[in-house]
């Protein structure tokens, strides 16, 4: 598995195409050659500049009229590092799930860019967009769905090769299937079952095993194991971490279960109404956040020790998140936060390092979309 | 990076995942690889309703295919003078005169059995017509939606909204000659639109799912999406409404030829052996009631059989 | 299996109640499945006891039985293809399993309610949240369509929904996922029932909205004096409402204990495993422990002990006998109030 070297996609300018064609191609090509160059560890892999995605609401049958915009994703900029694990943490509704789309480029964003090795992933279309899908894959939340039922394991794991014939040529395809199952810890033998046949846990695997099989470099996983059973969540998160090392990939982490995000990740954004809130490291975000909402959100996590629970302060939170069809003035956050004043419906906080902390050296100088940013330590007992 | 020791623990944890599920898994059952379709067929088997509808079609389509089989007698010897109206000898079994003779002197067992073609015919030509353009065209709304929508749901809905065995008395009138085929064509012209509105519905699911988004990430092709992942998850509620509508089309034939307007002599078919009977039924009702019920005994079997098929592929509508 | 003492809201009950038995007594019950691939042996035998005021949380993973053991109290267990093959269910000392339907459905809604993990299909999206639970009231006590729409908002009101008139009218899709949840909690509560069994009531919420939940529930239960039966996947959840904790494995109880004791010194392997898999969310933990293997098929549960093929603690004996739920003591002999192991190896899970 790890000399799964990838080979330079052999560049082959078909001679009858016109001249326009041939410059297109000929660019295509050059991205195709920059998607394939190597990233070494630490440097950015990804750059998320601004992304901004707006569903349309419309009203009509025949003549479709906009009448506004779910604000699914609005104006969201983080780094991914090469060989990290970024964690993306945040209730339903706040666009995470719209993220890990928008970075798979299953949807197309309305505005801002992607930049996957210098190349803006977000306008890229035809062989070079499926250049990209090579190096960045998906582990999906619901084991369940995302298998297609009336496909054996075999077919599931090799149509990433069916797709991508240059990555195994046909005869081997079988081996590096049975080699993939083997890495992600199910029998080769296993290869003609069908997905029914396995339970929760097991199909996750072999979700992953799906997501390996081109040797990508990124893997976005949203939720992917929040739909598994307790005892089995353990075996999967180890088995990511495992893979992690093994082929030196890239995570974006997303979930909403803050206790499996802090274990796994190195950095963790907390995204609130399509906007982030707060972006630092594990220790930085669990430890000194300085978000009011990251510490509310951080306080309501059930803790499985009665006892640790009594010293913690929580935080209960009143109403609901507001529509992303029609979100709050100036900070999102705003109506449900405890510290807000007028300043806050009027002026947008900005996610930055809160200014007081700039010139320290403490914890809490990450950046944070407060206005009255402020640490508090929510989750050791006090 | 992360911690690194988890790897020794994760991976006994994986290979006893590997190692254990024949004792311990709730998935996999020891044994042989079952797709949903051997699951479906292994419900099947153990349907009676399905064994005996089987029986009934397997026994009718051999009378279809090869009718001399069963008798020796031509449906179309008339011997007005020796038989007409003869009634049955019921002690002569599979003799000609078993059934007895028609008003134009043919034996009525002969018909009987050369009178499963045109109605197994008719019944099996029509469906599969119908499911493929359904298919293709519910595919085709459903998949790309928009405008394609738009427009392909629309003529399935107009083609909905004409009622069947007038828009087929319509059509038939139109031709001079009725032969099978003119009828097989005037019922998949109007039979296709309940399958599209299925098809369209089920890819609407499907091209929702996971595997689907999954196999787009791939970079995989609209063809190798609508080909791999949405027609064989999208083809299951398809068959199950084509089996039900089967035994339709064969009451829909009868129906016609009894009218008068769906096929014509020299075809033999039941339906016009019971309207060429109907006027005898106080002197001789077997003459009508012989045809009627073979009618009835197919269209029978044939929703049965749907009715098993539905059960075995959609557990849920049980 | 003791109940725990709740000084601290213990107050008269309100009405006779026959004896001072607990509410409910689930004594021994089986509950298996006729499936295509055999005998599914849902519940194996499962004892527990809930008394008014008390909270006792039903912890287990998707196939232990703890949902089938729910249905089975409430009477809406689909029979079949489940099957009850042995057991008692008493509710006020009276064994609901023998009685007529029409007594059984006098009891169900009115004396034990049950709350749902997902309130958008359990309410009916074309009738008002309002007449929903003025249904309550004009079927079971005949009110009139006026004063059961007045019962309705005050209901609204107790389970802190805002602006409760004005939202009487309102249809399930227009509420939050939050607010959907306390208004199955309203209509729980309309009969003012003696028990409520709540199945994951917050695993479909959010968590800053699951903590708002699981404080009214809490809140009500207090003071309505209601007896509770939480059951749920997620110990976090568990930890901050339950009085006591029965863990369900394959089926059957493993281990029983007061909330506190059960996070602090599990005596059973499979609780420790649990508790040890679980990522913390104060420090960042060098590895997590994983539990081997996989939760067994119910149609062919090892022989034994059903925890046996993946306990590190695992004996020979444990592949053959069945472990009883044993009470469990201190060192020195002294018993542990409420406190029981199905484990032959309790002592040297607890104190080893």
């Amino acid at each position: 598995m790890a000399e799964l070297k990838k080979e330079q996609e052999p560049v082959d300018a078909t001679p009858n195409v016109s001249e326009a064609e041939a410059v297109d191609a000929a660019t295509e090509a050059e991205a195709v050659a920059a998607i394939d160059a190597p990233v070494s560890q630490g440097e950015p892999i990804l750059q998320v500049r601004n992304l901004v995605k707006h569903f349309p609401l419309t009203q009509g049958i025949l003549f479709k009229k906009q009448i506004g915009a779910v604000k699914a994703v609005d104006g969201i900029s983080f780094d991914l590092y090469a060989g990290e694990t970024l964690g993306i943490v945040g209730e339903s509704g706040c666009g995470k799930s719209t993220v890990a789309k928008l970075l798979m480029t299953l949807e197309r964003a309305t505005a801002g860019e992607v930049f996957y090795k210098g190349q803006d992933i977000t306008k890229l279309s035809g062989r070079a967009l499926k250049a990209v899908r090579r190096n960045i894959q998906m582990v999906f939340q619901d084991p369940y769905t995302s298998l297609n039922p009336r496909m054996t394991v075999g077919d599931i794991i090799g149509e990433p090769f069916a797709i991508h014939p240059e990555v195994a040529p046909k005869g081997d395809r079988r081996r590096r299937v049975q080699e993939l199952l083997d890495v992600v810890g199910l029998n080769p033998e296993y290869i003609n079952r069908y997905p029914h046949q396995f339970s929760g846990g097991q199909r996750q695997r072999i979700g992953i095993a799906r997501g390996l099989a081109l040797n990508p470099e990124i893997i976005i996983c949203d939720e992917p194991v929040s739909a598994l059973d307790v005892s089995v969540q353990a075996q999967v998160i180890n088995l990511m971490e495992k893979l992690q090392d093994e082929f030196n990939l890239s995570y974006v982490f997303i979930a909403h279960d803050l206790s499996i995000v802090r274990h796994i990740s190195d950095r963790v954004g907390v995204m609130y109404l399509g906007k982030m809130a707060e972006i630092g490291t594990d220790t930085q975000i669990y430890d000194h956040p300085t978000h009011p909402y990251t510490q509310a959100l951080l306080s309501a996590v059930p803790v499985p020790d009665p006892s640790a629970r009594e010293g913690r302060e929580r935080i209960i939170l009143t109403g609901d998140v507001p529509s992303p069809a029609n979100p709050p003035s100036g900070c999102r956050f705003r109506t449900r936060c405890w510290k807000a004043e007028e300043r806050c419906a009027t002026e947008e906080p900005l996610l930055a390092i809160p200014e007081r902390f700039v010139s320290s050296a403490t914890p809490a100088a990450h950046e944070s979309a407060c206005h009255f940013a402020e640490e508090k330590d929510v989750v050791h007992a006090a | 990076m992360p911690d690194t020791t988890a790897l020794t623990k994760s991976t006994d944890a994986s290979a006893a995942a590997a190692q254990t599920p024949t004792t311990t898994d709730s998935g996999p059952t020891p044994g042989k690889p079952r797709s949903l379709w051997s699951d479906a067929w292994h419900d099947l088997r153990r349907n009676p309703l399905f064994l005996v509808s089987m029986v009934l079609i397997l026994l009718l389509a051999v009378m279809a295919i090869f009718p001399g089989l069963f008798t020796s007698a031509s449906p179309r010897d008339a011997n007005l003078a020796e038989h007409y109206l003869q009634r049955p000898n019921w002690g002569h079994f599979f003799a000609p005169d078993w059934l007895g003779y028609d008003v134009q002197g043919r034996s009525i067992y002969a018909r009987l059995i050369y009178g499963a073609r045109a109605s197994i015919m008719v019944g099996v030509i029509v469906t599969i017509a119908v499911t493929i353009t359904g298919l293709v065209i519910g595919m085709l709304a459903g998949y790309f939606g928009g405008w394609i929508d738009t427009i392909l749901s629309r003529v399935t809905d107009v083609f909905f909204g004409v009622p069947f065995i007038v828009g087929a008395m319509v059509i038939l009138t139109t031709f001079e000659e009725r032969s099978v085929w003119v009828v097989i064509l005037s019922l998949s012209f109007l039979g296709w639109t309940s399958i599209a509105r299925v098809a369209r519905g089920s890819v609407i699911t499907i091209k929702q799912s996971d595997y689907v988004v999954a196999a787009k990430a791939l970079g995989a092709s609209t063809t190798r999406i609508m080909t791999r992942h949405i027609l064989p998850n999208a083809i299951a509620p398809v068959i199950v409404v084509a089996t039900i509508a089967l035994g339709g089309y064969i009451a829909a034939e009868a129906t016609l030829s009894f009218l008068g307007i769906g096929l014509a002599e020299p075809t033999v078919s039941w339906g016009i052996d019971v309207s060429a009977a109907k006027d005898q039924l106080r002197n001789v009702p077997t003459v009508l009631i012989i045809p009627s019920v073979m009618v009835s005994i197919t269209v029978l079997s044939f929703l049965m059989f749907g009715d098993a098929v539905r059960n075995a592929l959609d557990p849920k509508m049980r | 299996m003791t109940t725990i003492d709740k000084t601290a809201h213990v107050p008269a009950p309100r009405e006779s109640v026959s004896g001072d038995g607990p509410l409910l007594d689930v004594r021994d019950l089986h509950v298996e499945f006729h499936t295509r691939d055999g005998v599914a042996k849902a519940v194996n035998g499962v004892n527990y006891t809930v008394s008014a005021g008390e909270t006792l949380a039903v912890l287990g993973e998707s196939g232990s039985g703890k949902s089938v053991t729910a249905q089975t109290i409430m009477g809406i267990l689909d029979m079949p293809p489940g099957k009850i093959t042995q057991g008692e269910i008493l509710f006020r000392g009276q064994d609901m399993l023998k009685m007529s339907n029409e007594e059984r459905r006098k009891i169900r809604g009115r004396k034990i309610a049950m709350i749902f993990q997902d309130a958008l299909s359990s309410l009916n999206p074309v009738l008002t949240v309002g007449y929903q639970l003025g249904e309550m009231f004009r079927v079971h006590q005949g009110l009139s369509r006026k004063d059961a729409k007045a019962k309705s908002i005050e209901l609204m009101d107790q389970v802190k929904i805002p602006a409760a008139a004005a939202r009487v009218s309102d249809y399930p899709h227009q509420f939050s996922g939050g607010m959907r949840q306390r208004i199955m909690i309203a209509m729980a509560l309309a009969l003012e029932p003696d028990l409520i069994i709540a199945d994951e009531p917050t695993t479909a919420l959010d968590v800053t909205v699951q903590a708002q939940v699981m404080d009214l529930l809490a809140e009500l239960q207090r003071e309505y004096n209601m007896g509770l039966i939480l059951i749920t996947h997620d110990l976090g959840v568990v930890a901050d409402v339950a009085d006591k904790i029965a863990v369900m494995y394959a089926g059957r109880i493993v281990e029983t204990a007061p909330v506190g004791e059960l996070y602090s010194r599990p005596a059973h392997p499979y609780t420790r495993g649990l508790l040890d898999s679980i990522p913390r969310l104060d420090q960042k933990g060098q590895e997590l422990y994983a539990i081997k293997g996989l939760p067994p098929n119910l149609t062919r549960i090892p022989t034994g002990c059903a925890f046996s093929p993946r306990c590190p603690k695992a004996q020979d004996i444990c592949r053959t006998d069945v472990p009883p739920l044993a009470p469990v003591t201190e060192q020195d002999g002294t018993e542990l109030a409420g406190r029981g192991s199905a484990c032959h190896f309790w002592k040297e899970t607890i104190h080893g």
